[in-house]
């Protein structure tokens, strides 16, 4: 079904204020970045996708229009997506898509934020002022996970402290807090109970890309090529009576789909290691039993013992994740390219040893929306 | 390319263009999604991907697709994406979705509601953040320069502009060419009234197509090509990315019985029909066009409802609908449909 889909160039821009660059700059910097990787030219890309968060977030309206230029799109097909928190990763998919479908050879991908050029707590406030922001629409059903799970409450400072430490290690990521403990971020001042500062994501500026390929095209590049074995979205409404928001429904059928497709039986044994959109510390333990590869109440119980760290059994975010730097629309795109970084052996000091298989997630608005892919070293990966 | 696999439209929907709905844009979607649902005998779950088309600025509400998503019908959850454009380059990723093989049923949807806002206000924020967008250039603005650069080449005349027009319905040649200008030489009639609507369609490849409809319309060719964002850079006479859509999507592989354009402000078709080298026997916009009705961010989705309408009509054989975006046309969308051959 379909023909084979591998990520063959990866490109990122640093994830900060990024005040001495332009809008057109800032995604140029990722694209020519992937491009070099993968050894390519924009005269090679058949065509381009991009992706961001709400248009707000910058001011600039269906800015496909005016970052063609930019882009090297310029007499191709350029699509824009926009699936709010997830777009980065859905952005992936819908290039995966182009290639599958036999149309195009090589599609770049890319995504970003430049959040520095807005306010994104009103934009995410649905452009009201006095809004509560992600963490308010988030920190009940955190708390509510509390109760149901029975875990205790350093389990998120516990998440905050790990993917800060992996950030140490990740050159590209936003917040560098070499003396982060769990002792600070307790005392840390609160935002949304039961969320400290330290346990919520930064605004940061971004763009991510990366060169996606057809099987006779990957080969014939000069690197290793990340194979994209499956990939999965779901969606649901944002409310109605009886919907569980701390364990979406859509969350937990697209997991479904996305390990049968790619035929993985035991998820947590089968896949090496995963990139979670984790914009506030709870969301780790809550995906890895919203995505099944934890049963319910067991989530805290893996993130306790250490299993998620670089180093343990099944790392969860060694790049740092979205905790240590989130460009919003870019960061669906950004787990998706550490995966494919982690099989194809180059993620340098947040490197997974060994990693093979890995999973790039993201989800977004009130966690309704998911998208998710499998890469594999292998384009045909044996999980018995 | 490959070859590529048969998709067919098995059916259309569309609202009325409302000059202001009364309702939630959901509910323009969900009115298609229910016409649909009807027509095929399909239940929501029988249609395996969903995409939509729309954009957040219409409204001035980040996330406001996610609103659509009621109408949409997303319970039991649904295998769904959302492009931020018209409804045509949500066909676009469904058609290139089905050609995959492992999904048969598609629909697609393109939905604005365009009077929460001022659209010339709005649609200015299109342009470049840091030279142009605070000139605020809006896009009838922009089509008024486009305008005067035909008139200058001797491609088109004022009263070129205003047939287009009367051909919509909007009165006779010699009332439209007394009206005063509102951006020269642009007068109101050749402006696209801004409105609400919706437009929607169900995609199908396989042995499907023959249990939903007897006259399935199939999209033989599809492409979109854009070009630089500025106006300066481009040649405003001409639309060489509505050319090579036209070229990637097949159009002149046989005559084409009708053709519907996206045609916003008059003097576009002038070019688009230079652009496509459409013959005299190509009938364009017998609906009327745009300018007889412009459901923002579903209008380019209409123009193929338009055409694959007629084509099962048993009215046309072949026909192209086109789709634009951005000022001047700047990005442009071809789909060519074909009756049962």
């Amino acid at each position: 079904m379909g023909r084979r889909c591998a990520v063959v160039g990866i490109g990122q821009t640093d994830y900060r204020r990024r005040l001495e660059v332009s809008l057109e700059g800032l995604v140029r910097w990722a694209a020519l970045e992937a491009l070099e990787d993968a050894g390519l030219t924009f005269a090679d890309i058949d065509a381009v996708v991009l992706g961001k968060a709400p248009d707000l977030l910058e001011g600039v309206m269906m800015p496909e229009l005016t970052l063609a230029d930019a882009l090297g799109a310029v007499g191709k097909p350029i699509h824009r997506v926009h699936t709010a928190g997830s777009v980065g990763a859905a952005t992936a998919i819908s290039g995966a898509t182009l290639i599958e479908s036999g149309r195009y050879e090589r599609v770049l991908v890319v995504a970003y934020e430049k959040q520095s050029e807005g306010n994104a707590t009103w934009a995410l406030s649905g452009g009201k002022s006095g809004g509560q922001g992600a963490g308010g629409t988030f920190a009940p059903w955190i708390r509510s996970y509390i109760r149901r799970s029975g875990a205790p409450e350093h389990i998120g400072w516990k998440v905050a402290v790990k993917d800060r430490r992996n950030a140490l290690r990740n050159p590209h990521a936003h917040l560098r807090i070499p003396d982060i403990s769990e002792d600070k971020v307790r005392e840390s001042p609160m935002l949304w109970e039961p969320l400290h500062f330290l346990e919520s994501c930064p605004s940061s500026d971004g763009a991510a890309a990366v060169v996606l390929a057809s099987e006779d095209a990957a080969r014939k590049g000069p690197s290793r090529p990340a194979w994209v074995v499956a990939h999965a979205k779901r969606s649901e409404f944002a409310s109605f009576p009886g919907r569980d928001p701390v364990r979406p429904q859509a969350g937990v059928d697209c997991a479904e789909a996305l390990y049968r497709k790619a035929g993985i039986t035991d998820p947590l044994r089968q896949i090496d290691c995963a990139e979670l959109y984790v914009p506030f510390s709870w969301y780790e333990p809550m995906w890895l039993e919203g995505h099944l590869l934890a049963s319910p109440g067991e989530g805290w119980k893996l993130t306790d013992s250490g299993a998620t760290e670089l180093g343990g059994s099944f790392p969860v975010n060694p790049s740092g994740g979205v905790l240590s730097s989130n460009p919003i629309g870019a960061s669906g795109l950004v787990r998706c390219l550490e995966a494919a970084r982690q099989v194809r052996g180059t993620a340098g000091e947040h490197q997974v040893d060994g990693a093979k298989v890995a999973l790039g997630h993201a989800y977004g608005g009130a966690a309704q929306y998911f998208a998710m892919w499998i890469v594999s070293a292998d384009p045909d990966p044996d999980f018995t | 390319m490959t070859s590529q696999r048969p998709v067919a439209i098995v059916a259309t929907a569309a609202t009325p263009v409302h000059s202001a709905y009364a309702g939630p844009e959901a509910g323009l979607v969900m009115s298609c999604v229910n016409d649909l649902l009807a027509a095929t005998g399909l239940t929501r779950e029988e249609l395996a991907f969903t995409i939509a088309g729309s954009c957040d600025y219409l409204g001035g509400t980040p996330f406001s697709f996610v609103m659509n998503l009621d109408g949409v019908g997303a319970w039991p959850p649904v295998y769904e994406s959302h492009v931020e454009m018209d409804g045509a380059w949500a066909l676009f990723e469904a058609w290139l979705r089905l050609q995959v093989g492992d999904v048969d049923t598609a629909l697609v949807i393109g939905s604005g509601k365009s009077s929460s806002g001022d659209q010339r206000r709005v649609f200015a924020l299109q342009t470049d953040p840091y030279t142009m967008a605070p000139l605020g250039l809006d896009p009838v603005s922009l089509a008024g320069i486009q305008a005067r650069a035909l008139l200058d080449a001797g491609l088109a005349t004022e009263a070129d502009f205003a047939a287009t027009a009367a051909r919509s319905g909007a009165g006779s040649l010699d009332a439209l060419l007394a009206a005063p200008y509102v951006s020269d030489p642009l007068r109101a009639h050749d402006v696209a009234v801004p409105g609400d609507g919706a437009a929607a369609l169900v995609l199908v490849a396989g042995d499907r197509v023959r249990e939903l409809t007897d006259t399935p319309v199939w999209i033989t060719g599809m492409d979109h090509r854009i070009e630089s964002r500025l106006p300066g850079l481009r040649d405003l006479t001409d639309s060489p990315s509505t050319r090579a859509a036209a070229a990637g999507a097949g159009a002149d592989s046989g005559p084409l019985d009708l053709a519907e354009l996206m045609v916003v402000h008059t003097p576009e078709e002038t070019i688009l029909r230079n652009a496509l080298g459409l013959k005299a026997e190509t009938a364009v916009n017998p609906s009327g066009g745009p300018l007889a009705g412009h459901p923002v961010m579903a209008t380019g989705l209409a123009r193929v409802v338009e055409v694959a309408r007629r084509i099962a009509a048993g009215e046309a054989g072949r026909g192209l609908a086109h789709a634009s975006s951005g000022p001047c046309l700047q990005q442009n969308l071809v789909a060519v449909l074909e009756g049962d051959r």
